[in-house]
C-alpha cells in the first residue's frame, strides 16, 4: 500500500466521495463534491469510478507528497495555480507524483474547488456506506474533519501513473459561471409573479461568507407573499430558499436535509459546480429552464464522462530566455500583432526543436 | 380506485432530480399518516431509478435518477399509489425512552418551568405523562422532531440560539418537542437529556426510531441514568419498545 502524505492543507481542505445516500430520512447530510463535474472528471482522468474518494481542494490550498512510492493523480481545477516541484502545471493534467517532490496548489484568481483524484483506492474506513466528510457532524473522511498537515492516507489498489505530465482536455468545464440555470419551486407560489421576475433578472452577487453549506446572495431582497416559514420539508442540493430578509440562500452539498424556508427555485444539477466555483464577490444571473432542458443537460455531462478523458503531452513554457534567443523566435514574440497566431508557431518549433 | 381531487397530493419539483409530494402544509398526524404511508408505498413498489424518500411531516421528498426514471412516468406512479387509504406496511412502534430531568441535564428545565409558571419538578411531569409522535428527522443526524407536546409546553423558540446542546438533548420549543443526538448550537430548551442515542453510526441498527413511531419519557434519577449511559456506551439500546402501544 501505499500513502498520499498531506504537508500542508488550508481550511476547508477534505476527502469527498459521491455522497452519503439513503440517510437523509435520518438527518443525514449526503455531503460529496461542491462541484459534481469536476470531481467525476478528475476521477475519470485516473481511471476511477465517478464516485470514488478524492481529496477537494478549497482556497485554503495544499500541499501533497508520496513519501512511499510514485502516485498517479489528476488534478482538475478552475483557475488553481499548481506546482510540481518547480513545474507549473496547467489547471487540469494528469501527472505521476514521485517520492520526494511535492505537489503544491494554491487559489488563483478564479475558482473555488479543486479536486485531486488518485490513479488507485483512497483507503479510509466509509461512514454509513460513504467517505465523504461533513465536519458539521464530524462524519466521514477522517475522523470527520478536514484534512491537516501530517495526515497520510493510504492508497490500495494502486495503477500506474502517467509518467510525464500531461494536459487533460475536458471542455465541458469551460462552463459560463455567471448564467446559472434554475427550475422554479418547489415553493415559488410563495412569491408574485413580480417577484419571481425580480429573481430571475438579478443581478446576484456571491457573499464571500459561502462555505460548503450554502451560497449566500446580495443583492435586492425579495419580498413574499405568504410570509417566509413553511412547515419544514425536504432541501435538495441547489435549492435556492429565501428568508425573511429577501436575499436568496443557495443550498449546497453540506445543506441540512430539511429547511423551513419557501424555496423559490432550485438550481439544476448540472449548474451546481459553476455556482460552486464562483469567488466571493463574484456576480451571477439565474435563467429559468424546463425539466426537459435541465435533463438533457443532464443527459450531455453524463455522456462527456462516458469515456477517457481526452489529453495531450505538456509542452514546457518556462524556457530559459537564452533557449528561445537560440531558436531565434523572440523578434516574432515581441513583435506584437497577431500574438496568439505566433504563440503557436513558437510552440510547434520549440515542440520540434525538443524533439530533435 | 377513484380519489377525490381535492384529497389528490400535489406534487411540486425540487430541481430536475427531486419530486415533491405534498399533502398538505400543517403539523397534523393525519397529513403525516399519508406521507408514511406513500413512503412504505413506494419502497414495496420501487421503480428503478430512484435514490432514496424523506418523509417530512407534510410532504415526501423524493430523490431520484432522471436519465433513469422519467418524471411524469413517476408522478404518475405516486398518484397511483397515493390515491389508495394511507396504510402503513408495519405497525408504528413505541419507545420508552429514559430521560433525566435533573441537574446537570436538565439545563434549561428552570427556564421554562419559569415561562409558563409552573415548578421544574411538575413541568417534568408534564413533559414525561405525553406520548409524542416522531414526525421526521431533520436539521441534524439523528435530529427528531415529535408532536403531541401538552399545550402548557409550547413555549417559543429562544430569541437567540443557545450554545450547543449535551448529547442526546430531551428538548421543547415553537410548541414541539424533540430528541436530539449530536450537539448543536440551538433555538430550543434542554429539558433533559436521555442515555439513548437515537444515531450511533457504528451500532448495527444505527438508528431504530422510524418516523411514525412513537415515543414516551421515563423519568430517571441521574445516579439511574448515569449507569444507563454507561450500558449505552458499552454497544446495548437501552431503548425499550413497548408493545401493544399503539
Amino acid at each position: 500500500m501505499s500513502v498520499l502524505a498531506i504537508e500542508a492543507a488550508g481550511p476547508g481542505v477534505t476527502l469527498q466521495d459521491g455522497g452519503r445516500r439513503g440517510y437523509l430520512r435520518f438527518g443525514i447530510t449526503a455531503a460529496g463534491p461542491m462541484d459534481p463535474l469536476m470531481f467525476a472528471t478528475a476521477n475519470r482522468a485516473v481511471g476511477n469510478p465517478v464516485g470514488a474518494t478524492a481529496v477537494e481542494v478549497s482556497t485554503g490550498g495544499l500541499t501533497v507528497s508520496a513519501p512511499e512510492g510514485p502516485l498517479g493523480l489528476a488534478l482538475v481545477s478552475a483557475g488553481f495555480r499548481a506546482t510540481l516541484g518547480d513545474e507549473a502545471l496547467p489547471t487540469a493534467c494528469a501527472f505521476t507524483l514521485e517520492p520526494g517532490r511535492t505537489l503544491t496548489v494554491r487559489a488563483g484568481s478564479s475558482g473555488a474547488w479543486g479536486y485531486l483524484a488518485v490513479a488507485g483506492r483512497i483507503a479510509v474506513a466509509p461512514v454509513l456506506g460513504s467517505t465523504a466528510t461533513h465536519t458539521r457532524s464530524a462524519l466521514g473522511g477522517l475522523g470527520g474533519r478536514g484534512l491537516k498537515a501530517g495526515d497520510r492516507l493510504p492508497v490500495a489498489d494502486l495503477r500506474q501513473g502517467e509518467g510525464a505530465a500531461q494536459r487533460l482536455l475536458a471542455p465541458w468545464l469551460d462552463r459560463d459561471p455567471t448564467r446559472i440555470r434554475v427550475l422554479l419551486g418547489p415553493q415559488d407560489d410563495y412569491f408574485a409573479p413580480d417577484q419571481i421576475a425580480a429573481f430571475l433578472a438579478g443581478p446576484w452577487t456571491v457573499s464571500p461568507r459561502g462555505d460548503r453549506m450554502a451560497c449566500f446572495l446580495d443583492g435586492t431582497p425579495l419580498s413574499h407573499r405568504k410570509g417566509h416559514d413553511i412547515v419544514s420539508d425536504g432541501v435538495a442540493m441547489g435549492a435556492i430558499q429565501v428568508p425573511g430578509n429577501g436575499l436568496p440562500i443557495v443550498l449546497m452539498a453540506d445543506r441540512q436535509s430539511t429547511g423551513g424556508y419557501p424555496k423559490i427555485a432550485t438550481v439544476i444539477g448540472p449548474d451546481l459546480g459553476r455556482l460552486a466555483q464562483v469567488q466571493g464577490g463574484g456576480r451571477i444571473a439565474f435563467s429559468k429552464v424546463s425539466v426537459a432542458e435541465a435533463v438533457a443537460a443532464r443527459r450531455a455531462e453524463a455522456e462527456a464522462l462516458r469515456g477517457e478523458v481526452p489529453r495531450e503531452p505538456l509542452l514546457r513554457t518556462d524556457f530559459p530566455a537564452e533557449f528561445l534567443l537560440g531558436l531565434n523566435l523572440v523578434g516574432g514574440v515581441t513583435d506584437g500583432g497577431d500574438a496568439p497566431h505566433r504563440h503557436g508557431e513558437r510552440s510547434e518549433a520549440i515542440q520540434g526543436a525538443a524533439a530533435s | 380506485m377513484t380519489r377525490a381531487p381535492s384529497n389528490a397530493p400535489r406534487i411540486l419539483d425540487a430541481g430536475e432530480a427531486a419530486l415533491v409530494v405534498e399533502f398538505g402544509t400543517a403539523v397534523d398526524p393525519a397529513i403525516s399518516d399519508r406521507v408514511l404511508a406513500l413512503d412504505d408505498a413506494l419502497t414495496a413498489d420501487r421503480p428503478d431509478g430512484i435514490a432514496e424518500t424523506v418523509p417530512t411531516y407534510r410532504s415526501l421528498m423524493i430523490h431520484y435518477d432522471p436519465l433513469v426514471l422519467d418524471r411524469d412516468a413517476l408522478a404518475g406512479h405516486v398518484l397511483a399509489l397515493a390515491g389508495g387509504a394511507p396504510a402503513r406496511a408495519t405497525a408504528p412502534a413505541c419507545w420508552l425512552l429514559p430521560c433525566c430531568y435533573e441537574a446537570p441535564h436538565g439545563e434549561d428545565l428552570a427556564a421554562v418551568a419559569a415561562l409558563i409558571g409552573q415548578s421544574p419538578e411538575r413541568t417534568a411531569a408534564i413533559h414525561a405523562g405525553a406520548t409524542y409522535r416522531v414526525y421526521m428527522y431533520g436539521f441534524a443526524p439523528g435530529f427528531a422532531y415529535c408532536g403531541g407536546l401538552p399545550e402548557i409546553l409550547a413555549v417559543p423558540r429562544r430569541p437567540s440560539p443557545r450554545p450547543p446542546h449535551p448529547t442526546n438533548a430531551v428538548m421543547v420549543g415553537g410548541g414541539l418537542a424533540a430528541v436530539a443526538t449530536v450537539p448543536m448550537p440551538t433555538g430550543w430548551y434542554v429539558l433533559g437529556a436521555t442515555p439513548c442515542r437515537l444515531y450511533a453510526p457504528e451500532r448495527k441498527d444505527s438508528f431504530f426510531v422510524r418516523p411514525g413511531d412513537a415515543i414516551r419519557f421515563e423519568a430517571v434519577d441521574a445516579a439511574t441514568f448515569a449507569g444507563l449511559a454507561e450500558r449505552e456506551a458499552a454497544g446495548e439500546r437501552v431503548a425499550r419498545r413497548q408493545e401493544g402501544a399503539r
